[in-house]
């Protein structure tokens, strides 16, 4: 999942300060999902918005909110929005970075302003109340090699071949020696299934081409080369 | 195994010598004289001399120039130290072929502390080879004459490859694991952290034996009892025995600064010789860094 985090309300009334007609828009995704930027977070959003833009006595204070499916999707984001953009001088969004540009990509006459910040794909640990970042998205998935555990993402370094001088008990050199250490858990992990071997295997050096920006991906030119082949 | 050498700290542990080298940090400086005064005071007593590469991500002069600078005014061979934590691929092999160029025989390759423990946290961490995958690197400059991509290198520079290990990690086995990795690559000597007593040496050695790879083991005395607290206190891995600790102690309140390093040469003296005369270690890396001095004294301490 997407892990996002609102940003803080002085950041978003200095965005909307003076703007007439706002729309905020909640997201059923991610976003709802831990509770961030879904319809209820959309509808106090604009509560607060509304309070402090009467209180600074701005001409027309007044604002509304709805959610819609996921703003990452083009068609879900044209019917929700189409018929009513024209309505509003600016959007506000309660979706990650995806959502806020597909709206910006879809009506570029409008103004969008991002009332959320994108942190990273990750976990809630339902237990400890936290979220943890599990994958960065590198393009070519090692976990099977690894024991379940990413090192790109959960090793502080990305090392391929870890762990580094810097454990300690198995708690990682940064932040302190609180957190897990990744490769201590993908030692643990390999070696109660027997297979340290994947574990001393080296890893060449990684090709990052497959994860550089920007990246796009295209299953229709693969299908294609497969029915040539 | 008898690993080709390329400059004097391998021909030394080639030859069974039970070898010494010291380490020396250029600062954030652009003076020369403290390195070649450190190497200075050193250079009788070591085969070598690592120089520091930003060291706990400090931003500090680049290792390179000093490692020259040390080989050609005070006439001690180097051992340039290289984290991947500042530099990709790219910037690491144009230094690499800039080390050869200047005649070092000599690389550390090193992962690096993390850019968030040191004086510019707010710097970009690059990681983009590992301590691992740049000794691959190493070895291909070194034993094909090719980049990582197979390009040609014309004159390709030589080499003895180090690596760092962490003696007393818990738990050992992966740290193991991950040295073999590296000596199953090719890896020349192994300079490990430091060690505060000849069991910590004796046990990590016996656990090692297996790569057959010459190890030095690490000995740091202590500069200030507050240096040594802190390490205690902060620094996980680190085990420094009671009794050093009370010695080190008494003495300041006894004697003040002067009397902790007189302890010091005594506890490291007695440590160095038990490492000597019980273990089948290569030889020791001793790093004393502000107060150089105090190694020579230590070895002479040591009867060797
Ligand atoms: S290796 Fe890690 S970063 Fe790459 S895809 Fe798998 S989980 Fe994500
Ligand atoms: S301590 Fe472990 S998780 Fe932290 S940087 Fe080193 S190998 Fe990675």
């Amino acid at each position: 999942m997407i892990i996002v985090q609102q940003k803080p309300l002085k950041e978003i009334f200095e965005m909307t300060k003076n703007l007439k007609k706002l729309l905020i828009v909640g997201c059923d995704g991610c976003s709802s999902v831990i509770q961030v930027g879904g319809e209820r977070q959309a509808n106090i959003l604009k509560s607060l918005l509304e309070i402090n833009r009467k209180v600074k006595g701005e001409k027309d204070p007044s604002a509304k909110a709805i959610s819609i499916l996921r703003q990452c999707d083009r068609q879900i984001v044209t019917t929700a929005l189409d018929p009513i953009i024209k309505d509003y001088d600016a959007i506000v969004s309660l979706s990650c970075g995806v959502g806020v540009q597909t709206i910006a990509d879809l009506f570029q006459s409008t103004l969008i302003i991002p009332a959320i910040d994108t942190k990273f794909l990750g976990m809630h640990d339902t237990k400890a109340d936290k979220f943890h970042e599990m994958c960065t998205a590198c393009g070519e998935c090692i976990l099977f090699e690894t024991g379940g555990v990413c090192p790109l993402t959960r090793c502080a370094k990305s090392l391929l071949n870890g762990p580094c001088g810097g454990q300690a008990n198995g708690r990682c050199e940064v932040g302190g020696w609180k957190n897990d250490c990744a490769w201590i858990l993908i030692f643990n992990r390999l070696k109660e299934r027997n297979r340290l071997d994947l574990f001393t295997k080296f890893r060449l050096p990684k090709d990052y081409r497959v994860s550089r920006h920007p990246r796009e991906l295209s299953f229709k030119a693969e299908n294609e080369e497969a029915t040539e082949a | 195994m008898t690993k080709e050498a390329y400059g004097e700290l391998m021909k030394q542990i080639n030859s069974g010598k039970f070898v010494f080298t010291g380490e020396l940090e250029p600062v954030k400086t652009t003076n020369f004289d403290e390195v070649i005064e450190g190497a200075r005071i050193l250079k009788n007593h070591v085969a070598a001399i690592n120089i520091t590469d930003n060291p706990t991500a400090f931003g500090y002069m680049n290792a390179l120039m000093p490692s020259y600078m040390i080989q050609e005014k005070a006439g001690v061979e180097a051992v340039y130290q290289m984290t991947t934590r500042d530099r990709n691929r790219l910037a690491l092999i144009s230094d690499v072929l800039a080390a050869g160029a200047l005649g070092i025989k000599n690389i550390l390759a090193l992962t690096g502390d993390h850019t968030t423990v040191g004086d510019t946290p707010q710097a970009k961490p690059v990681f983009d080879l590992d301590s691992a995958t740049f000794v691959y690197m190493l070895r291909k400059i070194i034993d094909e004459g090719l980049d990582l991509n197979n390009n040609e290198i014309e004159n390709p520079p030589k080499f003895n490859i180090g690596i760092a290990a962490a003696p007393n990690a818990d738990p050992l086995e992966p740290e193991l694991l991950k040295i073999q990795r590296k000596v199953e690559l090719g890896v020349d000597f192994i300079q490990t952290q430091c060690v505060y007593s000849v069991e910590q040496a004796k046990n990590f050695l016996k656990a090692a034996s297996y790569l057959k790879t010459p190890i030095l083991i690490g000995i740091a005395p202590f500069k200030s009892i507050s240096m040594m607290k802190w390490m205690v206190k902060f620094v996980p891995g680190i085990r420094v025995p009671e009794e050093i600790q009370e010695t080190l102690h008494k003495a300041k309140k006894t004697g003040g600064k002067q009397a902790v390093y007189e302890a010091n040469i005594e506890i490291f003296g007695e440590m160095l010789r038990g490492v000597r005369s019980t273990t089948n270690a290569a030889g020791i890396h001793a790093m004393a860094i502000g107060f150089e001095w105090i190694i020579p004294k230590i070895i002479e301490r040591a009867g060797l």
